[in-house]
C-alpha cells in the first residue's frame, strides 16, 4: 500500500516540480546555514541580524534563503548541496562543525562561492571569515578590573581550545592591566550553548565568592543569573542587555553584517575572492574591532571614569597602538613566554595551550 | 473512565485505511496552520510532503537520512517485541561508531576492505557490550533496563567527547576536536551508479539494509528463538511454563538492539563523515524508537517509516529554504502526523469505550 503512494507521490511531484522552481535568476541568491535558531539570542542571532542587514542593504536584488538547525554531520552535507542546487550563488555557513560538509559540496560545485565561518581549511572557493573575538575580551578585563570588590572573576568557557583559551588571556591581560590582585577562575560548561548548564556554572561562581561574570557560551542566561544576584557580567555575541538591565556592563557583539556585505558585493561586481588577510588558518578575513566585525554595545552600570577607560582601551585596540599580547608575557606557572619588546603573533594566538598570570588553575588537557 | 478493549477482529480494511486517514487529517490540519500563518498552502504542503521526492537525488538524501534509523529500529524490534525497553539505542550507537572508529585509525595505511569488514564486527559488539551492561544488571539484580540504558547514553556521550578530544585528537586540527580522518579502507563509498552518477550522498552501506530486513522477518516469525520473543513480549508467565528460559530471552535481545545500532553508528560515520567527532548521532538512537513502533514491530513497516520520517525532516528543510517557514512550524507537523498515525493504530486495535467509575 505503501509503496503505491509513493509511487503516486513521485509521479506527481515530477509533474508539477517545473512549475515550482521557477526563481528569478537576475537576483543574487544568497544562502545561510545556521547551527541553532536565531531565537538563542548568541552566536546564531548574531549571523540572522548580519542576514538583517544584507537584506536592508541590497533589497531586492538578493534574494536570501536560509536553514536553521542544521546538525553538523551529513544533514549539513545535503543542505549546503541542496542550497547550491537552487541555484544560490554564495553559502555562508555559520558554525565550525560545517567545514568538512562545505568544503566537500564546494567541490561538487566549482562555481557557486561558500564562506565558511570560523574554521581552518580553505580552497579556492571556500573562504573564511572569522573575528578576533578576544580584542573585546580585553576591554572586559579593564572593566572587570576597576569593577571588582571581590577581586575574584568567574569566567565560563565552552571548550578547551585556542580560540576560548585566547580569550581568558586577553581578558587577564586587560585585568591585569588596571588590577594585580584580581583573579580569573574558569568553569567549563562543555558545550556553546545549554542555558541550564551555564545558569548553574554562574551560581557557582557567585557562590564562590566572584562578583563580575564574563562568558564564551552562547545563551543569556549567565546574566540573568547575574542580575538575579546583583553581580555584574558581560554579554555575548548580541547585546543582551534586555535580559539583565542592571548587570550587563557591556557585550562584545559579532558584526557579521559589513563582512556579508563586502563578500557579496564583491560577487555581485565579479571580484569575489577568498580574502585579503594573512593566508593561515585562523581566517582569511580575521578582522576585529578596527574593520568593525566586532563591536562594543553601550558601557552601562559603571561609573563614567570606568567607562572612559574602556573606551581608551577599546580606541587603543582599534588604532593598533595597543597590543594586547606584548611581552613581557609569564603564564601562571611562571614560565616566561615572551620577553619584553615583543609581541606574540596570530600564530602564536592559535597555539595557546596554556593560562597567563592572572589565571588561576591549570588548561584541562 | 477511558477503557480499551482489544478488538477480537482486526479489519484489514481499516489497517490499510487508517494510515490514509490519519495522512489526510494532519495535511487538513496543517494546511489550516499554514493558512493561518500565510504562507501559501498548496506550495507549503508540496515543500513538505512532496519535495524530499521531487528528484533522483533527493529520493537518495532521504535513504541516507533513514539509514541509521532503520538499522537501529530494526535492532530495536527484538527488545520491544520481548517487552524489554531498551532507550538507549542513542549510546550503543555512539560506542559502536566509537570502538569501530578507534580500530580503523590504528592502521592509517590500510587501503584494503578487511578493515572495514573488522570494523562491522568490532562496532557490532561495542554496541553490544554497552547493551550488556543493562541486559547483566536486569538479569542478575532485576534492576529497571530503561532507567540503565538511558542513563548509559549520556555516559557514552561523554566518553567520545573525552576521546576525541584527548587520546583521538587530530594534532594537525588547531585544538579543535576532531579525529585523523579515517584510512581509505575505513570508509564507506558513495555509490556511482551507472549513466547517472553520484545521487546525493547515497553510499553503499544503505544495502545493508535489503540483508537485516528479510533476515530479521523470518527469525522473528519462522524460528523458535523469534517465537518465544514473542510469547517471552506478550506473556512472559506463559512463557516461563512453556519452559522458555527468561533471563537467557532479556539477554539476548538487548545483545542483538545494542550490536545493530553500533553497526548503525559503524556506517553512519565512516559514509558520512569519515573522522571521529564528538557529536555523531544526534538523536537517531530516541528518534529510532518511534520509528520502531511507526512501523508496528515489523521489519518491512520499520523501513517504511524510517523513510516517512527522514522524508518529513527533509521536507521541513526544503520548506525553510524555498518559502522561509520556520522549523517550529513543520514540526508541528512531524508531530501530527505521528500523533495520527499511532492514534489511528490504537483505536484501530482497541475498542474505546467511556464507562463510569464506581
Amino acid at each position: 500500500m505503501y509503496k503505491n503512494f509513493l509511487k503516486i507521490i513521485t509521479f506527481l511531484s515530477i509533474l508539477v516540480s517545473p512549475f515550482l522552481f521557477t526563481s528569478a535568476y537576475a537576483k543574487t541568491k544568497v544562502g545561510f546555514v545556521y547551527l541553532t535558531t536565531p531565537g538563542d539570542h548568541g552566536w546564531t542571532y548574531a549571523h540572522e541580524l548580519g542576514k538583517q542587514m544584507v537584506k536592508k542593504e541590497f533589497g531586492n536584488d538578493v534574494d536570501i534563503s536560509i536553514v536553521e538547525n542544521v546538525p553538523e554531520g551529513p544533514d549539513a552535507t545535503r543542505v549546503i548541496r541542496e542550497l547550491a542546487k537552487q541555484g544560490n550563488q554564495i553559502i555562508f555557513t555559520t558554525s565550525f562543525g560545517y567545514m568538512e560538509p562545505t568544503l566537500k559540496v564546494a567541490k561538487e560545485f566549482p562555481n557557486v562561492k561558500f564562506e565558511h565561518m570560523t574554521g581552518y581549511k580553505r580552497t579556492k572557493n571556500v573562504a573564511t571569515g572569522n573575528i578576533r573575538f578576544y580584542e573585546g575580551r580585553y576591554v572586559q578585563g579593564v572593566v572587570a578590573g576597576l569593577m571588582t570588590k571581590t577581586n575574584k572573576i568567574g569566567y565560563i568557557g565552552a571548550y578547551p581550545i585556542s580560540e576560548v583559551i585566547m580569550g581568558i588571556n586577553a581578558f587577564a591581560q586587560g585585568l591585569r592591566s588596571v588590577n594585580k590582585k584580581a583573579t580569573i577562575s574558569v568553569i567549563w560548561a562543555n558545550t556553546w550553548y545549554d542555558p541550564v548548564k551555564e545558569a548553574d556554572a554562574a551560581k557557582v561562581h557567585i557562590a564562590e565568592g566572584a562578583d563580575i561574570l564574563a562568558q564564551h557560551t552562547d545563551s543569556p542566561a549567565m546574566l540573568q543569573i547575574a542580575e538575579k544576584n546583583g553581580a555584574l557580567g558581560f554579554g555575548q555575541s548580541t547585546d543582551m542587555g534586555a535580559f539583565a538591565p542592571k548587570a550587563q556592563l557591556f557585550a562584545s557583539v559579532n558584526n557579521w553584517g559589513p563582512y556579508y556585505i563586502k563578500k557579496i558585493k564583491q560577487l555581485k561586481d565579479g571580484k569575489w575572492n577568498t580574502g585579503d588577510g594573512p593566508d593561515h588558518w585562523a581566517g582569511n578575513t580575521w578582522g576585529g574591532l578596527s574593520t568593525n566585525m566586532l563591536t562594543l554595545s553601550n558601557f552601562s552600570n559603571m561609573p563614567t571614569d570606568v567607562a572612559k577607560k574602556a573606551q581608551a582601551a577599546h580606541d587603543g585596540i582599534k588604532s593598533g597602538k595597543l597590543k594586547i599580547f606584548a611581552g613581557p608575557l609569564k603564564t601562571n606557572d611562571g614560565k616566561e613566554i615572551i620577553g619584553a619588546g615583543k609581541t606574540l603573533d596570530d600564530g602564536a594566538l592559535w597555539g595557546m595551550n596554556y593560562y597567563l598570570e592572572g589565571v588561576t588553575g591549570k588548561v584541562p588537557k | 473512565m477511558i477503557e480499551f478493549t482489544p478488538r477480537k477482529i482486526q479489519s484489514s480494511f481499516w489497517t490499510i485505511l487508517s494510515p490514509i486517514i490519519s495522512i489526510t487529517i494532519t495535511i487538513l490540519i496543517g494546511s489550516l496552520i499554514f493558512k493561518i500563518l500565510s504562507y501559501p498552502v498548496i506550495e507549503s504542503l508540496y515543500q513538505v510532503f512532496v519535495s524530499p521526492f521531487s528528484r533522483p537525488d533527493r529520493i537518495a538524501d532521504i535513504f541516507v537520512k533513514a539509514c541509521p534509523l532503520i538499522i537501529i529500529g530494526l535492532g530495536l524490534i527484538f527488545c520491544f517485541k520481548a517487552n524489554i525497553w531498551n532507550i538507549g539505542a542513542e549510546g550503543q550507537f555512539i560506542l559502536g561508531a566509537l570502538c569501530a572508529g578507534s580500530f580503523a585509525l590504528l592502521f592509517p595505511e590500510t587501503k584494503t576492505y578487511t578493515l572495514l569488514i573488522s570494523m562491522f564486527l568490532i562496532g557490532f559488539v561495542g554496541g553490544a557490550i554497552w547493551a550488556s551492561i543493562p541486559a547483566i544488571l536486569k538479569v542478575r539484580l532485576n534492576v529497571n533496563e530503561i532507567l540503565v540504558s538511558l542513563m548509559l547514553v549520556y555516559v557514552a556521550m561523554l566518553f567520545i567527547d573525552f576521546i576525541v578530544r584527548g587520546p583521538l585528537r587530530d594534532p594537525m586540527s588547531f585544538g579543535f576536536p576532531l579525529s585523523k580522518v579515517y584510512p581509505d579502507g575505513a570508509i564507506i563509498s558513495k555509490v556511482d551508479f551507472p549513466f547517472i552518477g553520484f545521487l546525493g550522498q547515497f553510499h553503499y552501506g544503505i544495502f545493508i539494509i535489503l540483508i537485516l530486513c528479510p533476515l530479521i522477518w523470518f527469525f522473528i516469525n519462522k524460528t523458535l528463538p523469534g517465537f518465544q520473543i514473542k510469547i517471552f513480549g506478550s506473556s512472559s508467565r506463559a512463557s516461563e511454563f512453556a519452559g522458555f528460559n527468561k533471563n537467557k530471552i532479556t539477554f539476548y535481545v538487548l545483545l542483538v538492539s545494542g550490536g545493530l545500532s553500533g553497526v548503525a553508528g559503524v556506517i553512519e560515520v565512516s559514509a558520512n563523515m569519515g573522522r571521529l567527532q564528538p557529536e555523531v548521532s544526534f538523536g537517531y538512537g530516541f528518534t529510532a524508537i518511534i520509528v520502531a513502533f511507526l512501523g508496528r514491530l515489523n521489519p518491512y513497516g520499520v523501513v517504511i517509516a524510517g523513510i516517512i520520517i527522514a522524508t518529513a525532516k527533509l521536507g521541513a528543510d526544503n520548506a525553510q529554504m524555498v518559502l522561509g517557514i520556520p522549523k517550529v512550524v513543520t514540526g508541528i507537523f512531524e508531530g501530527m502526523l505521528l500523533f495520527f498515525l499511532l492514534a489511528g493504530e490504537t483505536i484501530q486495535k482497541y475498542k474505546i469505550s467511556i464507562r463510569k467509575t464506581n
